[in-house]
């Protein structure tokens, strides 16, 4: 009875694979392939960090994440300057300059398109003081250059108490090698 | 007193949108607490200096109590595009997506199509890594000349995001010093792959940026 059991089972699983199986043999394929098919829709995108937090109108932030690279400078960059203007005192007046040199229109216009600049050759840093936005290393203190960039002026110098939040370094130390991310807490 | 009057100003249109969102931290109201929400990306040249190493973050603020229960959805597609022409159009995608308990890795390939629709280029080199359970050591493979890792890590983020807050409110003029890290103690799920510079464009510079696609 056991036996009869079995060959039945065996019988109920071939004819479960055949059906399932192509090909014109007796070979039983089983495919182990996960299935990758069908359309994925944009929903998150990010170049430069805190751009889309700090430049974009609360109302726009979705509209921004849907919006392709090449076309958020048209879409985006007037928007930018009125924020940039509005938030911070060292470029409230016609001419101001950020230590880069850029007035609220070339900043913002860099900033609009929001991907990330690599160089291949050589030092990949947002701000080390020589290079700049070659890359964005996991040590790089991003929010006190960009806040340096809003709020510094032509110099640095200008709003001290808003151009640098203090946090320096991570809470945890980085990796010299791949992953190069620490481990969890 | 200008200057006072300007903070103020920033302080009403702002202060509903910035408390608690940073680099990309829960950037917008469609993919806040949601597995497409990007919280950092970096690129970076590698131990190898032969190669650049991408790093993505996602689903951040985990607690190490929810840090366990997190996990990488596979309705949501990872994609870094690579444009190494100039014009910031993807020449290059590298698709990271997840399926059981493997992160799935397609490319560097030139996208069947550009822009806001992706299919998965499963034609492409295809590599896959088992993702890193929380407390176990990292698990690394390799593939054509490329390193993948994928799973919990601290988030590598810094930054005084509460003073900020306080300042955009209203309640302070300036940052302390030193400041405090909103983000210690923070985990998030990384997803990290080094390709050989040879492979995304040899020379020069090349524009990046990721984006989180979710199926339809």
């Amino acid at each position: 009875m056991k036996t009869i059991q079995s060959i039945l089972g065996i019988v109920l699983i071939s004819a479960f694979t055949l059906t399932s199986c192509s090909s014109d043999d007796n070979t039983i394929v089983i495919d182990n392939t996960p299935d990758f098919s069908g359309t994925f829709a944009q929903q998150d995108q990010m170049g430069r960090p805190a751009v889309n937090t700090v430049f974009v109108s609360s109302t726009s932030k979705d509209l921004f994440n849907t919006t392709i690279p090449s076309q958020q400078n048209a879409a985006f960059q007037s928007m930018f300057q009125t924020n940039l203007t509005g938030l911070s005192p060292a470029f409230a007046n016609t001419g101001d300059q950020n230590a880069l040199g850029q007035d609220a229109a070339a900043f913002t216009g860099l900033l609009a398109t929001d991907v990330l600049n690599v160089s291949l050759d050589g030092t990949t840093t947002f701000y080390d003081g020589t290079n700049v936005l070659t890359g964005r290393a996991l040590a790089d203190d991003v929010i006190t250059v960009e806040l340096l960039l809003i709020f510094g002026g032509e110099d640095f110098t200008e709003n001290p108490n808003l151009s640098d939040d203090h946090v320096d370094a991570n809470d945890k130390p980085f990796l010299s090698s791949f992953p190069y991310l620490a481990t969890p807490w | 007193m200008k200057r006072v009057t300007t903070i103020l100003g920033i302080s009403i249109v702002l202060i509903g949108s910035f408390f608690l969102i940073a680099a990309d931290h829960i950037d917008a109201p469609a993919v806040q607490g949601t597995t497409s929400d990007i919280t950092d990306f970096y690129a970076f040249q590698g131990a190898n200096t032969n190669a650049i190493a991408f790093v993505v973050n996602t689903q951040g603020l985990l607690s190490p109590t929810a840090t366990s229960a997190a996990s990488f959805d596979e309705n949501t597609l990872i994609e870094i595009n690579i444009d190494t022409t100039g014009d910031n159009i993807e020449d290059l995608v590298i698709q990271a997506i997840p399926r059981g308990d493997k992160m799935y890795f397609f490319g560097p390939v030139a996208p069947s199509a550009t822009g806001l629709n992706s299919v998965i280029e499963t034609s492409a080199t295809t590599s896959s890594v088992d993702i890193t359970p929380y407390g176990s050591n990292a698990i690394v493979e390799t593939n054509n000349g490329m390193q993948f890792f994928a799973g919990p890590r601290d988030d590598p983020f810094f930054m005084d995001f509460a003073q900020y807050g306080e300042i955009i409110a209203g309640n302070a003029t300036s940052f302390n010093d030193p400041g405090t890290d909103t983000f210690a103690g923070s985990n998030v799920l990384s997803i990290v792959v080094e390709v050989p510079k040879s492979q995304i464009g040899g020379s020069g510079t090349i524009n990046v940026w990721v984006e989180a696609k979710g199926k339809q």
